[in-house]
């Protein structure tokens, strides 16, 4: 009686106004309209909250996100900017005995997917046997040649996997893709929790669901076990900031504690990989690659990869180095390759799949060509050598019977004249899942993303954690990029279960984990976001100078000197909020954006919150006062973003980096401004805007005079030792930070350039005011900058 | 007949590389009709790391690496090659209207399968042009070989010999259409119109021999290395060399260094070296016939 189901209690509001589509299975209610139990706990919670409550509350999941700066990108946007992550509050909810099922049905095929893939680079006795027709293989670039006859170091070719799966309209669970690359998504899982749990802190807390951490930790732990030499840290392989999943990679590889490499951070030496670091060449034997396969060698793969480490094949096959999951495997994931599984899984295994894969038709061979010809209309066709999802539908030619992008061809003869490339897959209806939406539950077509990975106890499943949601009852707008979004999946027990973290137990010894070495690019991207920011705030000092003076006529020959030393730095003093000055906060963005994963959360935050502040006063932004005093509030926003890198980052030599940057760009901008207001036939009033611009107005009226003279300026700004704005002071500390790498295990590379600083030290100790004429400080802005080329040869090869 | 192979490769930087990791492919291949009685690749400055070893398609590869700044890098090949060419045995060539069944029935996936050459490759993507140019070509009743004979004729017919008009990486639709190139481009192409009918077709470098045998004219690319095509005519004749650059069979002027779906398997130097300016590179080789 489902009527009376429907009014229980707990749901008066929600599920009485809840309508699933007719004749689609869905998460909430079963076919006959009652509620499936294991949701009850959430039904009767938002039934609870009145609607302002609930906003609240699922504002609190978007105010996580938001903070943690979660996002992701679509291919081929290179702005660096993002979308926010799309995230649906309501939680996928599933009792643990149907997962238990799940679990077990893709360990079958798991299991599967090794040999097939070790037959494929080993003995190919499919192909051979007739189970799998050797052109599939051979016309896949997936297949990748170099690699056959190559046993991965480890045994095992397949490590760390995902399927993607979606409930049929019997209710049963199918295959709609595996992923066995290199899939994404696992770092989103944790967010979507972390979120989750935000938005409903007590109903998580009292829903008995399985955490995801154990899953991380297992993982990890079989990671380590993989190494050889303990010693060699453990990396995950990116092919860098503009991939779409790569915040991603960034916060898994800290979540970890991985290193992030990119292809360019690591070499081959004697048929080893090593990571470039500011320490030299140091080993990592143990590779996570996020990377596709055909990319990641421009010797032996594609040639015109930009993002692979010349010979990295040449280590895996003298098994120096062992890749999670083994180069390769991507070939299994050959849209065609469905069609002939269901048999495969007999030939080699004797059983039937569990969990059905869709069913799928390769169009080369004549019996299969004719069911599609025959039965179009209720298929997906596209290409049978593609790897993307069956509703990611920007590979599919044709959808129902109809040819897509306006090609009218006659579906039926273009089918024959292309079978051999050609797969149709059957049309999936989707089971539907709630969300929430303007006060009411509305269905929403699912699809689960699942991840496995291999333990030394064999596969383990992400207990939940990740789907993805249409943007509309169409099963096709799915995918992330078209709109779709993603929730949290929550495995529920009828019993407590174990809290874990990915901490270690309270058994194990405690121990310190040694900081690996810093890897150069990241060096190199932590020097030039100190120099970049300390170079935005240098700029909006004289940006604050020349706009204050803006109204005063007697300026106007001071004003053509800041409007030259701007003009020097791409900014046009005209502009009230000069575009020149946003460009060069985007280059700080820019390289902190390549290291997120060496950077605080609230550092990056607050670096965001400074690009569109300045964003949004550069468009009201009034010449004069006004835009001087934007300019102080400016100032004061990276005064708080310093403070929050200088306060919280740890003293590593990430950060001696950032430092030295930052002190290098401050000496050189004073030295550049001291050269020019130094020259006697200067602009009237140059020395008192050095003083304004090196922030000691007050110091030098306390120690000189009130009026300032070129020796009063010079003294303080460039030859003081206590004056943190002089040139001196930051020569001193780029001295103690590079001592600092030299105490380390870098102390061989620092040497040569500790040598430098010295030089140019003892250089300035020798000057007096009288000597350091604006000859001698356009020589020394020179030599400064100078140490900036010496840094890269020295840290950075 | 026996040769001595002698070919000499120099890139000059114009400013030091730091460090660079290579693959050269430069070895004549031991074959049925080809034995290499010696052969040395010497490598100058000295490589900090050298392998040699058999890529996926048999060919004889040399990876070498540098880690010290050098300003350039010399390769010299010697080589003593004996090689026979016993005329291809045409007759036994598949009849056109048989290739898709017997390729079909191929379950093959070894190193001289026909399956990796049917389908567009990295630097041979299908073209309708191509496809068309060589479908023209297609007689009735005529096997695959007259019809590998037929394509590669019309089209040294079609093309212009021009060592000026295109680089390494001029696209073979491109080369087609302005009707010029050298036998990099002669080869894509007619791989590209080949796997377009059907007819799987691979490329092939190797050397020409530089003087030709008295009353006979020089070949064209003698100059420096030399690529041709290779087509597979079923199962019984096999592969199929054809130079379309010439308009011949490949015999025994023709030394085979390596074997591949296309140039961008058989490059005779891959690599990159992490350098800031420019390079120059010069070829030069000589193919002297010792006995007969």
């Amino acid at each position: 009686m489902p009527s009376q189901t429907r009014e229980t209690p707990a749901d008066p509001r929600f599920l009485a106004q809840y309508q699933p589509l007719p004749g689609v299975p869905d998460e909430l209610v079963d076919a006959s309209g009652a509620m499936r139990p294991a949701w009850a706990g959430l039904i009767a919670h938002l039934s609870s909250l009145t609607t302002a409550e609930i906003d609240e509350a699922f504002a609190r999941g978007d105010q996580h996100l938001a903070d943690s700066g979660v996002f992701f990108r679509n291919y081929g946007d290179t702005s660096g900017a993002g979308r926010d992550w799309p995230f649906r509050a309501v939680p996928i909810i599933l009792p643990e005995a149907e997962w238990q099922g799940i679990e077990t049905g893709l360990i079958q095929r798991a299991d599967l997917l090794e040999q097939v893939v070790a037959d494929l680079y080993g003995p190919n006795r499919l192909i051979a046997e007739g189970h799998l027709p050797a052109r599939l293989i051979t016309q896949s670039p997936e297949w990748l040649r170099p690699m056959v006859g190559v046993r991965p170091r480890s045994g095992h070719f397949l490590h760390f996997i995902a399927f993607e799966i979606g409930r049929g309209p019997d209710g049963g669970w199918w295959v709609l893709s595996d992923r066995t690359d290199a899939p994404s998504g696992a770092g989103f899982a944790l967010e979507n929790r972390v979120a989750a749990s935000r938005v409903f802190p007590d109903l998580y807390a009292r829903s008995n669901v399985h955490r995801l951490a154990g899953f991380f930790r297992s993982f990890r732990d079989a990671l380590e076990q993989q190494r050889l030499d303990p010693q060699s840290r453990l990396g995950i392989l990116t092919p860098g900031p503009l991939t779409d999943t790569y915040y991603e990679q960034a916060y898994i590889a800290r979540y970890l504690g991985m290193t992030l490499l990119e292809g360019e951070d690591l070499t081959v030496e004697n048929g080893q990989l090593r990571v470039r670091t500011v320490e030299g060449l140091a080993p990592v034997d143990v590779l996570w690659r996020r990377m596709d396969g055909i990319w990641a060698d421009p010797l032996e793969l594609r040639e015109d990869s930009q993002l692979g480490t010349p010979g990295l094949l040449s280590a895996l096959r003298q098994g120096q180095v062992s890749m999670v999951n083994a180069l390769g495997v991507g070939v299994l994931e050959t849209q065609a390759l469905m069609a002939f599984l269901p048999k495969i899984a007999q030939v080699l295994t004797g059983q039937k799949l569990q969990i059905p894969n869709v069913a799928t038709w390769w169009c080369g061979q004549k019996a299969e060509l004719a069911h599609v010809q025959a039965n179009a209309a209720r298929m997906m066709i596209g290409p049978a050598n593609a790897t993307r999802m069956p509703f990611d539908t920007s590979t599919a030619h044709a959808i129902g019977g109809q040819m897509r992008g306006g090609d009218d061809a006659d579906l039926h003869s273009w089918l024959t004249d292309n079978a051999e490339g050609l797969v149709g897959k059957e049309l999936v209806t989707l089971s539907t899942t709630p969300v929430y939406e303007n006060g009411s539950l509305l269905p929403r077509p699912m699809t689960l993303r699942v991840f496995l990975a291999r333990t030394a106890s064999g596969w383990q499943v992400m207990p939940g954690g990740f789907a993805r949601i249409g943007a509309s009852t169409d099963t096709a707008a799915i995918s992330m990029r078209n709109g779709g979004s993603v929730a949290d999946v929550w495995i529920v027990s009828d019993t407590p279960v174990a809290a874990t973290t990915m901490l270690a137990p309270p058994t194990a010894d405690f121990k310190r984990a040694k900081a690996g070495p810093l890897p150069s690019r990241a060096a190199d991207n932590l020097f030039w976001l100190g120099r970049y920011i300390e170079r935005t705030e240098g700029l909006l000092r004289l940006v604050r100078g020349y706009n204050s003076r803006l109204d005063e006529a007697a300026t106007a020959p001071l004003r053509e000197t800041l409007r030259a030393r701007l003009k020097a730095y791409g900014v046009d003093a005209d502009e009230a909020f000069p575009v020149g000055l946003m460009s060069t906060l985007g280059s700080a963005v820019q390289s902190a954006s390549q290291i997120r994963d060496r950077f605080s959360t609230d550092g990056w935050a607050a670096l965001k919150d400074m690009q569109k502040s300045m964003a949004r006063i550069a468009k009201t932004a009034e010449p004069g006062n006004d835009a001087a005093q934007v300019a102080s509030v400016m100032l004061r926003k990276i005064a708080g973003f310093s403070g929050l890198v200088h306060e919280n980052m740890y003293r590593a030599a990430g950060w001696q980096f950032l430092t030295i940057g930052r002190s290098l760009e401050r000496a050189a901008m004073m030295a550049d401004l001291l050269a020019v207001v130094a020259d006697p036939k200067s602009a009237i009033g140059g020395l008192d805007l050095a003083i304004e611009v090196g922030d000691s107005v007050m110091v030098h009226r306390q120690r000189y005079a009130v009026f300032t003279s070129r020796e009063s300026v010079i003294d303080l700004l460039a030859l003081d030792k206590t004056n943190p704005r002089s040139i001196r002071f930051h020569l001193n500390v780029i001295r103690k930070r590079v001592n600092d790498l030299g105490a380390g295990p870098a102390a061989e590379q620092a040497q040569g350039f500790a040598a430098q600083v010295v030089a140019l030290q003892a250089a300035l100790t020798a000057q007096t005011v009288d000597s350091l004429d604006s000859a001698a400080l356009r020589d020394l802005h020179g030599q400064i900058l100078g140490l900036s080329t010496a840094l890269h040869a020295t840290f950075m090869q | 007949m026996i040769y001595d192979v002698k070919l000499r490769i120099a890139y000059k930087y114009a400013s030091p590389a730091v460090g660079g990791r290579h693959l050269a492919c430069l070895l004549p291949l031991n074959d049925v009709d080809q034995t290499v009685q010696s052969a040395s690749l010497l490598i100058q400055p000295a490589p900090t790391e050298r392998l040699d070893r058999l890529d996926f398609f048999g060919n004889q590869v040399t990876e070498f690496s540098f880690r010290a700044p050098h300003d350039g890098v010399r390769l010299t090949l010697q080589a003593r090659v004996s090689r026979s060419a016993p005329p291809p045995a045409i007759a036994a060539s598949a009849r056109m209207a048989d290739l898709p069944q017997l390729l079909k029935q191929c379950r093959d996936v070894g190193s001289q399968s026909p399956l990796h050459c049917l389908s567009a490759s990295l630097r041979v993507p299908l073209d309708p042009a191509l496809t068309r140019f060589a479908r023209a070509q297609v007689q009735p009743g005529h096997s695959v070989a007259d019809t590998v004979l037929a394509v590669g004729q019309a089209l040294h017919d079609h093309m212009e010999f021009d060592a000026a008009a295109t680089t390494v990486d001029t696209p073979a639709a491109e080369a087609f259409a302005q009707a010029r190139g050298v036998c990099q481009d002669f080869s894509h192409i007619m791989i590209a119109g080949l796997r377009g009918i059907g007819i799987p077709a691979g490329y092939v470098s190797g050397f020409l021999r530089t003087q030709p045998p008295p009353g006979k004219l020089r070949l064209e690319g003698a100059d420096a290395m030399h690529a041709w095509v290779r087509a597979w005519c079923g199962p019984a004749l096999g592969w199929l060399e054809f130079d379309p650059t010439n308009a011949c069979y490949c015999g025994q002027d023709h030394i085979v260094v390596a074997r591949g779906r296309d140039y961008a398997d058989v490059a005779p130097i891959k690599g990159t070296m992490r350098i800031s300016g420019s390079q120059k590179s010069s070829q030069a080789v000589d193919v002297i016939p010792v006995a007969g």
